[in-house]
């Protein structure tokens, strides 16, 4: 009888060798004339564990990692296709802790499902979602998302139904889903692991969107760094046009709805909606001024939803369980699940998907394990960046929108990226100046020039000749950027300077 | 912004006929002026300066539309790599895991600095910012490939290896 064993496709997997250990895998059943069937399935999110292998039984799945291709002969003599023991064997995926105490909504098919395969997406409940979309008033749908709670999780975190709301309302002949997978910041890659892991989810969430707005057209703005992503969904997209969940009929409705997918080109700033729709439309991604919103004037000058990944993906459960299931996740204003990407100096690096409302030190300490080096965190940055550096003082605080905020940081896409007590804050602090630089769409001065200006403070500031002076003028130039700026790139370029400087004073060559 | 040489050979007769080619095939796409550049630049491995006028006059735009967008985007280069280019990704996670010495002993032992192409024409080292494989860091992306966990050692290895196999895919 065959087999089914699961090596992930995932491009975090596929970076620690998981291609290869696939072939090892074929190529050692094959001379043991043994019967498997390999299935390329998303991450269950354990990075640290990648390769994980896993292999079906009779008693559930049974998870083998950190496997590499040397490992894969001394499975099979262990009895890996009965999961058998062995010094990698972890036990049963669904019970390893880290699994046990998520609440898996958005990712609940990642890593369970072969990405690809149109059964495996219906079989595990998949597009029930737009099957009741596709029966709905459109002004039903914009409601259930509304009483949902769900709230942008691409960093800015408005109320996506209200956005919905707007696009539906807006009279025009044509209108349009934009879908932002430009994840730039540094410390994510939920995005990108729904789009390499379940890419049909986001397809459902965008139709979904393309229903209750009154959208035809839909586009990914994929950013140019993950090409294993646009593989997947290239692929997903072909498939679902063939089976009729996309195109000019979707699930029989006589509802049209179609996706494509466009590639950016390693610019940061155009993870901001405006200059990702300039993008889009073949032009360099320079901010526009706001208003008119792109929920009135967007894509080619048509009403536009824009969401990220994240936000989309969410949309499926919602419409299948209903707006206030959402709801009962999470805290206060911050409702749902999130899921958080766990980075940098960490010993378990992951995603953990959980209600709104985890702290800090349980993600960090709970399902991260503290930090990979083995010394103390000394600081976390959340939300990429141009979110907050945090010293352990605050590790306390609510992983959600209004704890963050109140704690002087934001939450953002939901990264967190730690770093051990070898860290020189001063150096952040001014590669978040440099990075505002390199990256600044050039069309507003605060963030253009004062983000030059602003690496050169913190030099002076650090060589320390005249600290208090150079201190004032470095708050003065940051009160410009946050004031003055045209979108949040330079507006937030601050928030990470400041906070490094605030918290960690000691980092800036106090005199 | 980064700076950009603005040296430029002449695009061979098989090159312009690859970026007519491109242009022809996307011409009635919307938007197509970066999706051309994307496609003349996976053949060619860089966008050569004579495609500017015509993608210009394919989309109607001005040559200064299309010479902004060219050189707005980091992604796209105006003169042919090395054989092999490795972008090594600078942002917070990997700092948090010693990317910086990552991009000494390139500095070293290749006498490769971000942005320049070595000596021998081998590899081109670009800086690159997020690969989305941060619980993995530091990452690197050689010829269109992330790879994670980048000791020096394993750059080394990885970069022995390419160099073995040849040029760029």
């Amino acid at each position: 009888m065959s087999v089914t064993i699961f090596v992930p496709r995932d491009s975090a997997a596929l970076s620690l060798g998981a291609n290869e250990v696939a072939d090892a895998l074929v190529r050692e059943a094959g001379s043991r004339q043994l019967d498997i069937q390999l299935v390329r399935n998303g991450s269950r999110g354990m990075l640290w564990l990648e390769t994980m292998v896993e292999v079906a039984t009779a008693d559930g799945r049974i998870a083998y990692g950190p496997v590499t291709e040397d490992d894969v002969a001394g499975l099979f003599d262990a009895g890996l296709l009965n999961g058998g023991e062995h010094a990698l064997r972890l036990g049963k995926t669904e019970e390893l802790p880290w699994m046990k105490n998520q609440t898996r909504l958005t990712f609940a098919r990642v890593g369970v499902t072969d990405p690809i395969s149109l059964d495996d997406y219906s079989e595990h409940g998949g597009l029930a979602g737009l099957k009741k979309a596709v029966a709905m008033d459109p002004s039903a749908i914009v409601e259930a998302v509304v009483a949902s709670g769900l709230r942008g999780r691409g960093g800015a975190g408005f109320p996506a139904g209200i956005k919905w709301r707007t696009v539906h309302g807006a009279d025009a002949d044509q209108k349009y889903v934009a879908c932002n997978a430009d994840e730039g910041d540094s410390g994510t890659f939920s995005d990108r692991m729904i789009m390499e892991g379940d890419p049909y989810l986001l397809l459902e969430g965008m139709a979904i969107a393309g229903l209750a707005v009154g959208a035809t057209e839909g586009y990914i703005y994929l950013r140019s760094e993950y090409p294993d992503a646009h593989v997947v969904l290239t692929t997903a997209i072909q498939r679902a046009r063939a089976a009729g969940w996309l195109g000019g009929d979707i699930l029989g409705s006589g509802k049209a709805f179609d996706v494509h997918v466009r590639i950016g080109a390693g610019s940061y700033v155009c993870g901001e909606e405006t200059a990702m729709l300039e993008s889009l439309e073949g032009k360099r991604g320079i901010v526009r001024a706001k208003p008119p919103l792109p929920a009135l004037e967007g894509l080619w000058g048509k009403p536009t939803v824009v969401n990220n990944v994240m936000t989309l993906a969410a949309v499926p459960f919602i419409l299948d369980q209903g707006g206030e299931a959402y709801a009962a996740y999470g805290t206060g204003r911050s409702l749902g699940t999130l899921p958080y990407q766990l980075a940098g100096n960490i010993k378990q690096g992951g995603l953990v998907e959980v209600p709104l409302g985890v702290t800090i030190r349980e993600l960090l300490y709970d399902f991260g394990g503290g930090s990979a080096s083995g010394r103390p965190i000394r600081a976390i940055q959340v939300g990429g960046p141009l979110g907050a550096y945090l010293p352990e003082s605050k590790f306390d605080t609510p992983a959600d929108y209004e704890s963050l905020a109140a704690a002087g940081g934001l939450l953002g896409h939901g990264g967190i990226v730690a770093f051990d007590d070898t860290v020189d804050m001063s150096k952040l602090a001014r590669y978040a100046m440099e990075f505002c630089a390199i990256e600044s769409c050039g069309k507003c001065t605060p963030c253009r020039i004062g983000s030059t200006r602003g690496v050169e403070v913190v030099d002076r500031l650090v060589e320390g000749k005249n600290r208090k002076k150079d201190e004032a003028l470095l708050r003065d130039l940051c009160d410009t950027m946050t004031s003055a700026s045209l979108c949040a790139m330079g507006g937030l370029t601050p928030l990470p300077v400041l906070s490094a400087l605030d918290n960690f004073p000691e980092d800036f060559g106090k005199a | 912004m980064q700076s950009r040489s603005s040296s430029a050979e002449a695009a061979t007769p098989d090159q312009l006929s690859a970026v007519d080619a491109v242009i022809s095939r996307l011409a009635t796409m919307r938007g197509a002026c970066l999706p051309m550049m994307h496609a003349i630049q996976e053949e060619l491995g860089f966008v050569p300066h004579e495609a500017i006028q015509r993608i210009a006059d394919a989309l109607n735009l001005s040559r200064a539309d299309v010479h902004g967008v060219l050189t707005y985007y980091h992604d796209f280069r105006s003169v042919a790599p090395g054989c092999h280019v490795l972008k090594v990704c600078r942002a917070e996670s990997c700092q948090a895991m010693g990317s910086d010495k990552l991009e000494d002993h390139l500095q070293q032992k290749y006498g490769v600095a971000m942005g320049e192409t070595s000596a021998d024409g081998e590899v081109t080292v670009e800086p690159i910012y997020c690969l989305g494989n941060c619980a993995l860091s530091p990452a690197v992306m050689l010829d269109g490939k992330v790879q994670g966990r980048v000791s020096v050692e394993r750059l080394d290895a990885l970069l022995a290896k390419a160099k073995a196999a040849g040029g760029n895919s």
